[in-house]
């Protein structure tokens, strides 16, 4: 271990260190809105260095024996799981603000949970992906069950049990792998496949094809794909609000960070087209979790089916595999489309924080004529749902462009039009909701108190939906940029 | 690869009119919902911008060079998202500069009607200038993904417009006018996807020249039919048409204006300059269908308007059955050698226009009846034109201008439609002429019952139109008969449009 390689994974050790120090700060701050300021501005300082690695490196850098790859696919990840953690950090200080005990604790968890994600987005090698994804899940099983209540408690254990049966999926696929090709590194995985199609495929090469499938249904269960998304309406419900939002986004970013590093660098040049399991995994979820959601009353499981619906789109680009022609391609795509996804989605969470309270309920019903008492609120949700739906000129219906181009461009028109079918369908639901703030009249008057510090995450989440949907170019580029180091044996 | 994020130079060619043009409603809504509160401040500022959009739009449709042809008075600002090479890019052609009067002459009809607005007004006219830019928008995009922009632009402000201040089951209406869109927008969105996978780029001009003969992703066919669902949609064609009496009925005035005289004609719009001009093999191939599917708009669309009870549902039964004539006169371009001529598809696209002005005159009135007599219901209204002789007079012309009466906008259309339809497809134009009966027998038939007859006594209170209400009215009937005196006015500058397009992928000589 060196020196440079401690500063290659510097992000991670300072979430990480960010982390332990909430812990701690907790112990001695006299006011517990410290911790918030304080963590803000941490995970600030990381963003700025890792913006500085992601403007000044364009190489991609092997570190711990090739455990972990630092590269601008690395950077890209960390820069979007330091910003999401940061917004979330400032929507729970009202939540958090109740808590009598543990509120270093819940950013601590938090901050270690993220740590986990980064790391995922640079492991190269199958056992440091399996001990990022645990660093990730277990803080986030103790975060579910924060409120300990009925539901909160269900909802922590739940992900905790379904966490490890899909990590034992996830295990096996991998000694599968491993006994096959005789290496974990992503790299010789790729070197060991090649040819293993046709005759090899009888000669030895089932058990690759088993892994895979075992993979597949490990990864499935993190990025909530039907048919391993039974978990998901549950443990949305009963975590604490801001957990929801942050599982919803960024837990869906990390898992699609370590689908695509595998998937493309160690299986990119194997013979089997493994795209068609993700095509069928692809409408499966899309159809379910937008059918499912137009039966729901109360929001955020409402909320917790259309992420569903969504892993569903976002799935459509692991299925394009890149077909080498120019323009949108199924990696690219998948990173526009978290980006766009990851404002859209905390800015809906947002406002269901900030309502909730005042509203004293999750249900649906309870947002009639949200627009007579918190009117900015209301048009932030309205806006975020729109963005959901796919309407100009939003953050989500530029990736929608994007995504549906990558399938087009792979030749997969039957998988775009099943996309933007489906699409429609979920507009019915997220404009119920509209309905209900608009149309609708009011219970009582009272406005919709929330905290600066909600507000200024909920103003950022929705200049970003704007700003994306206006202006994707950058956005796109970078996207572009950080997919480009996914090649087979990098 | 390079490090970091490359800036591309950002470039702007342009003299800014039809930007402005498209621009200003939105510039005014947004200044509406940050710093105005008061109604009548909203109202004033709402009809000041609107009022500035049509001389805007009047002065583009004037600057329109019809001599020279072609896109003129083009904005645009390259690249707009460099990755797609997707561009904001405006321009006019022939084709889309009388769409752009007709915008902005009904939009202004549209806010000059809603004078009375009481209710949440703030809002209302916000919605109604943003609708106003995204059809503004369609009109003039000459890049697809922006088209597709603003075509979408147009729904939450129509959903808005339609659940707040609409009548009966409003709710349910927007509903399924936003649901229907959104399939056809969606099918939309892949062909689109495909003819810019396929060759490099959305510009509509570009694709023009080169969508048909390019290597597309999937058959040339599949494309076309995507593109024509989402336009198929909105004209509406029969069988889908059942969001457009639903959504009609249940619209406020304003509304029902923007609909009928604006919104239908994107429909109009897409298919001629998307997929007869982009893929004019294509077309010619099922020209028939496209003269059947005519027919069948026009005399259903008559048949069902004959019965209807509610003034405003027949007016929108009989839009279906006016949009029928586009179709047809689109259809003439199935016509090979010698009887191909441009008479057919400027007779459609001046159909759109004159269908604009009279219908929107229509509607305009239908709620001056309702906001007075309050009630649509035909049985119940009778001898009104005692009452209200300015009302009376007005739907005069408009029901004589709609069923076509010589002297009047919708004579020089229908007629041009049939000429040009007849040599191609003798059968089908015979038997949408029959249509012309059918209105003249709906139009008379209504006027005589709501207006004439024994002035009824609960009536007897009611009064004529008041002034403010009298502007918008009078600008659409002096429209009526100037194109109906006039019609070169327009059809000159069709032809410009209309002709290239024929030169270009149909052999015209």
């Amino acid at each position: 271990m060196s020196w440079r390689e401690v500063s290659l994974i510097f992000p991670e050790v300072g979430v990480i260190g960010l982390g332990a120090l909430m812990v701690l700060a907790d112990l001695v701050l006299p006011r517990k809105g410290w911790l918030v300021v304080l963590a803000v501005a941490g995970l600030v300082v990381l963003g700025g260095i890792t913006v500085a690695a992601w403007l000044g490196g364009g190489e991609s850098e092997p570190a711990f024996f090739g455990a972990l790859t630092v590269d601008q696919f690395s950077h890209f990840f960390r820069i979007l799981i330091l910003g999401i953690v940061a917004l979330v950090i400032l929507a729970s200080v009202d939540y958090v603000a109740h808590f009598e005990r543990f509120q270093g604790e819940y950013y601590g968890l938090l901050l270690f949970s993220a740590g986990g994600m980064m790391l995922l987005a640079s492991a190269s090698e199958l056992i440091s992906i399996y001990l990022a994804l645990e660093l990730t899940t277990l803080p986030l099983a103790a975060l579910a069950a924060f409120l300990r209540g009925d539901r909160s408690t269900e909802a922590g254990i739940k992900l905790l049990l379904l966490s490890a049966l899909s990590s034992a999926l996830l295990l096996y696929g991998m000694v599968l792998i491993y006994g096959f090709t005789g290496t974990t590194h992503l790299g010789a995985i790729a070197t060991a496949v090649q040819g293993v199609a046709g005759e090899g495929l009888r000669s030895g090469g089932y058990p690759v094809l088993l892994g895979i499938v075992l993979l597949v249904a490990g990864f499935g269960f993190k990025v909530s794909a039907v048919p391993f998304q039974m978990w998901v309406p549950d443990v949305y419900q009963g975590a604490p609000t801001p957990i929801t939002a942050y599982l919803s986004v960024a837990s869906k970013a990390a898992g699609f960070a370590v689908l695509l590093r595998v998937f493309y660098v160690a299986f990119g040049q194997f013979d089997v087209n493994w795209g068609g399991i993700f095509a069928v995994l692809s409408v499966l979820s899309m159809t379910v979790g937008n059918l499912a959601a137009v039966a729901q009353r109360d929001i955020k499981r409402m909320l917790a089916y259309s992420t569903i619906a969504h892993g569903g789109y976002l799935l459509v680009g692991l299925a394009a595999i890149a077909s080498g022609a120019p323009g949108p391609t199924g990696p690219t795509g998948v990173l526009f489309y978290l980006g766009a996804y990851a404002v859209t989605n905390l800015a809906a969470f947002f406002v269901v924080i900030a309502a909730s309270r005042s509203l004293g309920s999750d249900q649906i019903q309870a947002y009639a004529g949200l627009a007579r008492r918190a009117p900015l609120l209301a048009a932030c949700l309205a806006f975020a749902l729109v963005s959901l739906t796919g309407i100009p000129p939003t953050a989500g219906f530029m990736a929608k462009v994007f995504i549906f181009g990558a399938a087009v461009n792979s030749d997969l028109v039957w998988l775009a039009v099943a996309g933007v079918v489906n699409s429609v369908l979920s507009a019915y639901y997220y404009m119920r909701v509209i309905r209900a703030m608009y149309f609708a009249s009011p219970s009582s008057a009272e406005g919709v108190a929330s905290s600066p510090a909600l507000r200024i995450a909920l103003g950022v989440a929705t200049v970003g939906v704007l700003a994306l949907g206006l202006a994707p170019g950058p956005l796109m580029e970078a996207a572009n940029q950080a997919a480009s180091f996914l090649r087979a044996g990098g | 690869m390079e490090p970091g994020i490359v800036a591309q130079a950002v470039t702007w060619h342009g003299s800014g009119l039809l930007s402005a043009t498209v621009v200003l409603p939105l510039a005014g809504a947004v200044v509406i919902a940050l710093f105005l509160r008061e109604r009548r401040l909203v109202r004033g500022v709402a009809l000041a911008v609107i009022t500035v959009d049509l001389l805007l739009s009047l002065l583009v449709f004037a600057l329109y060079d019809r001599s020279e042809g072609g896109y003129q008075l083009v904005d645009r600002l390259a690249p707009w998202i460099p990755f797609l090479n997707a561009e904001y890019h405006l321009g006019v052609d022939g084709i889309s500069a009388p769409m752009v009067l007709l915008a902005g002459l009904l939009g202004a009809a549209a806010v000059w009607a809603s004078w009375h607005i009481e209710e949440r007004a703030k809002e209302y006219f916000m919605w109604l200038l943003v609708l106003q830019t995204a059809v503004m928008g369609v009109f003039t995009s000459l890049d697809f993904l922006l088209f597709f922009v603003f075509w979408e632009l147009e729904l939450v402000p129509m959903f808005f417009l339609i659940s707040v201040w609409g009548s009966g089951r409003r709710e349910y209406s927007a509903m399924k006018f936003l649901i229907f869109t959104l399939t056809g927008s969606a099918f939309m969105l892949v062909g689109i996807l495909v003819l810019y996978l396929s060759t490099g780029t959305f510009n509509i001009v570009e694709l023009t020249k080169t969508a048909e003969a390019a290597k597309l992703l999937i058959p040339a066919g599949l494309v076309f039919a995507f593109l024509f669902a989402a336009f198929a949609i909105k004209l509406p064609i029969w069988p889908v048409h059942t969001w457009l009496p639903d959504a009609h009925t249940d619209a406020p005035t304003a509304v029902s204006v923007m609909l009928a005289g604006v919104l239908l004609k994107m429909g109009g719009y897409g298919i001629i300059r998307i997929n007869v001009a982009m893929f004019p093999d294509v077309t010619r191939d099922i020209a028939w269908l496209l003269a059947l599917l005519g027919v069948i708009n026009v005399l259903y669309g008559a048949m069902v308007t004959l019965r209807q009870t509610d003034l405003k549902r027949l007016v929108a039964f009989s839009s279906i059955s006016h949009m029928g004539y586009v179709l047809l006169g689109v259809s003439s371009v199935g016509a090979v050698g010698e009887k191909l001529s441009t008479v057919g598809l400027t007779g459609a696209s001046l159909q759109m226009f004159t269908h604009g002005t009279i219908t929107g005159l229509l509607f305009l009135l239908v709620g001056l009846v309702y906001d007075k007599a309050h009630t649509r219901h035909i049985g119940d209204l009778g001898g009104l034109a005692s009452r209200m002789p300015f009302v009376a007079s007005g739907f005069l012309v408009a029901g004589l201008a709609s069923l076509g009466l010589p002297g009047l906008s919708g004579f020089v259309a229908e007629v041009l439609v049939f000429l040009g339809a007849f040599p191609v497809f003798g059968l089908a134009t015979a038997l949408g002429a029959f249509g012309i009966v059918v209105a003249a027998g709906y139009i008379l038939w209504m006027i005589q019952r709501s207006f004439f007859g024994p002035a009824r006594e609960r009536f007897a209170h009611i009064g004529d139109a008041t002034l403010v209400e009298m502007i918008p009215v009078v600008a659409l009937v002096v429209a009526i008969v100037v194109v109906g005196v006039y019609p070169r006015v327009l059809t000159d500058v069709l032809t410009t449009g209309v002709a290239e397009i024929l030169r270009a992928g149909f052999g015209l000589g």
